[in-house]
């Protein structure tokens, strides 16, 4: 992937302001505590949270690649996907049989999408197939309630969140929060790798380029439509299971679709490592910007800080820092 | 055949207004309606559930041991809100008219759905029954005739809160130079408590610091790096809701915050909220209005009225003593000894909303009478007045220990006298707002 000069204009830019803000509210103001370990623990339990929103958001970039829908109905696809394995492990089912069943509930999901959902809406309009996940979102956390009931569910991974001191304990890491960014991190780039060098993952792209060009050569488009529904059910179930582990399985995971819009907003959204970018540069502006700004206008901005920050890249990069230049002649 | 074809139109006609007035008339006219505005769905359901259980479970005892209130069955009809304001609203005037009389009293469950309801239930005559939550100067009975707010406000907690860390310290005079830290829920609700805590600051001369946690709180490691590595206060306190308060624990022990020192209002005290925190909710505080645990005769009774017949509406026997399972028995305890009231004043048949409201005015739930119920030790009593919509307004603190809360302290009584003023002006604020004339409490 070749990494345009602008967007290293950019990143370099940001990584400057990230640093001097905190710095220089520092220095101005008395209600700000700034000193350089404390920076850098915010700045390293930003990054680990951003990659935990990576995760989320890549489930909306695979099927946003693979067929330019944006999938409304992700964060309910990662309740369901939570929601159905512990379910299955409360029956008596192992752990590990559960996350199997489970796997092929989000296949059979994906088929059933494309062949009641998406298969009669092929060459409609985007923002029809866009209203068509809406429903799917309003169906799954039902159907899912209904199914496994509404009441929180434990899942418990076995991960201390115990608070563990690095670098001579001079910085405090959750331990919870490295395992997630590790296994979070291992996901995204085998996913990253899946689509560039395998074949699937080439015909997903090409997919994505022109669905009827794909077609021409023979690329069967409902197949390529199950294959990325079914990995974006796989990526929901990832991040249903570390998110989980963290909140407890309850509806209130549907919600951190929330913190994946920023993500793609900023990363773009076609491309994986965008949301990989974006997840970081989101996780570690917010959380500085509640530590390091937010006493001097009354605290609580982290989220719609969150929303500022991918604005302001969208005024440098309209397409996102990775996303495709849309070139449209008229 | 014209004739055949006018007699059927007829015939279809009466049969059409025919099943529309059974419908209308579902409920027996000999019955008392009850109408409960529930959310066992969506992002809150984990602690609307087992209110709605508690709730449902104790209209359910009323009818099967004693056959309802004095002779009159009750007829229980719930709505979902799924904590959603506008459907409560929608809830309210679905129910309202419901029954022979109507819906006697509406429990929203909810701020916002109390919020919506305070001008309506005015015009309907329908007492607005509001236990821990809504607003606090709804205890000012001559302003809010149709409000009424036992057992506690969050003006309360918030002093009661303060009361058990100055016990803790060893009295009052000790909290000088301390630093308390309240992170709230960015919301009317979470707000609440900030006069209060802010009036005993300036009182007592601890520092109070306030942390937002914008909705839905999924996210709060920039708040607790500040609270736990930067502030480093002597305690914390919570007004939090729903997924905010395990994500706060979990985040609190995640920065080595001791849980000991980390005290929440009764939101923020569910056992739903506890479960997915595990092991970093041990040692949690919490307040509480209602006692814990399933070990009084009021669960006995309805383990063998209900669960032991297959009627009951929790899971299993098991879940009856959870802290929100708790409240929907008080809530439902409240609402059936006022029906009783009113319908010992106008005669054992179904009662109007305007004769609850009466009944509420001079609700008297006595030691005594928790003692028949089977519910001392598991509630205050509850004296209320045409001026005071509130009664004593007292809370315990509890703890988890991994498994369930344990009670760590008696009833703690707020600071009435200051409270009492603070909730006066207040309503008095909203009176000169709305134009409302206080009514006379001779």
């Amino acid at each position: 992937m070749r990494i345009e000069r602008d967007v290293i204009y950019i990143f370099i830019a940001t990584l400057f302001l990230m640093v001097a803000i905190p710095w220089a509210a520092g220095q101005l103001s008395e209600d700000i505590f700034f000193e350089w370990p404390f920076f850098f623990e915010v700045a390293i339990g930003g990054l680990l949270a951003g990659v935990m929103y990576s995760l989320v958001a890549l489930g909306f970039v695979l099927i946003f690649k693979a067929s330019g829908v944006f999938n409304f109905a992700q964060g309910a696809m990662v309740l369901f996907s939570a929601l159905t394995l512990v379910g299955l492990n409360e029956l008596g089912l192992p752990m590990w049989l559960a996350v199997i069943v489970t796997l092929i509930v989000m296949l059979v999901l994906a088929i059933v999408i494309e062949r009641v959902v998406l298969r009669p809406l092929v060459n409609q309009e985007h923002i029809i197939l866009f209203m068509a996940t809406i429903g799917i979102t309003y169906f799954l956390d039902g159907f899912g309630q209904t199914l496994w009931g509404s009441e929180v569910k434990i899942l418990d991974l076995g991960i201390p969140s115990e608070p563990g001191f690095y670098f001579g304990g001079a910085i405090l890491i959750n331990d919870f929060d490295l395992v997630a960014a590790l296994i979070a991190g291992v996901l995204v780039v085998s996913l990253a790798l899946f689509f560039q060098y395998t074949r699937i993952g080439r015909a997903l792209r090409a997919v994505a380029d022109d669905h009827q060009a794909a077609l021409s050569v023979g690329i069967p488009l409902k197949h390529i439509w199950v294959i990325v529904w079914a990995v974006a059910g796989i990526v929901a179930l990832v991040a249903g299971i570390m998110w989980g582990s963290k909140l407890g399985v309850q509806f209130s995971l549907a919600l951190i679709a929330l913190k994946a819009l920023p993500v793609l907003i900023l990363g773009g959204f076609t491309s994986v490592p965008g949301a990989i970018i974006g997840g970081l540069i989101i996780g570690a502006g917010e959380k500085l910007a509640e530590v390091f700004i937010a006493p001097l206008i009354g605290g609580g901005i982290e989220d719609w800080f969150a929303y500022m920050l991918a604005l302001a890249f969208l005024v440098f990069r309209p397409q996102g820092l990775f996303g495709e230049k849309i070139i449209e002649r008229v | 055949m014209k004739l055949t074809k006018m007699k059927t139109t007829i015939i279809a006609a009466a049969v059409i207004a025919g099943s529309l007035a059974g419908a209308a008339t579902a409920f027996a006219a000999d019955s008392q309606f009850i109408g409960s505005l529930v959310y066992r769905t969506g992002p809150y359901a984990p602690g609307g559930i087992p209110w709605a259980d508690g709730f449902a479970d104790y209209i359910n005892l009323l009818n099967e041991r004693d056959g309802g209130i004095n002779g009159v069955r009750l007829d229980l009809e719930e709505c979902d809100t799924a904590y959603n304001t506008d459907k409560g609203v929608e809830c309210y005037e679905r129910l309202k008219n419901n029954g022979a009389t109507g819906m006697p009293a509406v429990m929203p469950l909810s701020t916002g759905i109390t919020y919506a309801l305070l001008d309506r239930v005015v015009a309907d005559k329908i007492p607005l029954i509001t236990s821990g939550y809504g607003r606090a100067d709804a205890a000012d009975g001559r302003i809010f005739p149709y409000v009424f707010v036992p057992p506690a406000t969050y003006w309360g907690g918030a002093d009661i809160a303060i009361n058990y860390i100055a016990t803790q310290e060893g009295g009052y005079g000790k909290l000088k130079g301390k630093k308390i830290a309240l992170v709230y829920h960015d919301s009317a609700y979470g707000k609440e408590p900030i006069n209060t805590l802010q009036a005993l600051a300036d009182q007592h001369g601890f520092k109070l610091s306030k942390f937002p946690v914008p909705h839905p709180g999924l996210e709060q490691k920039a708040t607790w790096l500040k609270i736990g590595r930067q502030l480093r206060p002597d305690y914390v306190l919570m007004w939090g809701w729903g997924v905010m308060n395990a994500t706060a624990i979990k985040e609190a022990a995640a920065v080595g915050f001791p849980r000991e020192k980390f005290i929440g209002v009764w939101w923020s005290g569910n056992d739903a909220d506890m479960i997915p925190a595990g092991k970093a909710a041990v040692g949690y505080k919490s307040l509480q209005f209602n006692g814990v645990g399933s070990d009084f005769g009021v669960h006995k009774q309805i383990k063998k009225e209900l669960y032991d017949k297959g009627k009951g509406s929790a899971k299993s026997a098991g879940n009856t003593g959870e802290v929100a399972y708790n409240r929907g028995l008080q809530s439902a305890l409240i609402l059936t000894e006022a029906l009783r009231a009113a319908m010992n004043q106008y005669g054992n048949k179904p009662v109007t909303g305007e004769q609850v409201a009466w009944a509420l005015d001079r609700l008297s739930i006595t030691e005594e009478r928790l003692k028949e119920i089977g519910a001392d030790g598991l509630f205050d009593p509850i004296e209320l007045s045409c001026v005071d919509h509130l009664g004593k307004g007292r809370a315990k603190v509890t703890q988890w220990d991994g498994k369930q809360w344990e009670t760590i302290s008696d009833w703690i009584e707020p600071n009435s006298e200051m409270l009492r003023a603070m909730y006066e002006a207040s309503a008095a604020q909203y009176a000169k707002e709305k134009g409302i004339m206080p009514r006379p409490c001779g």
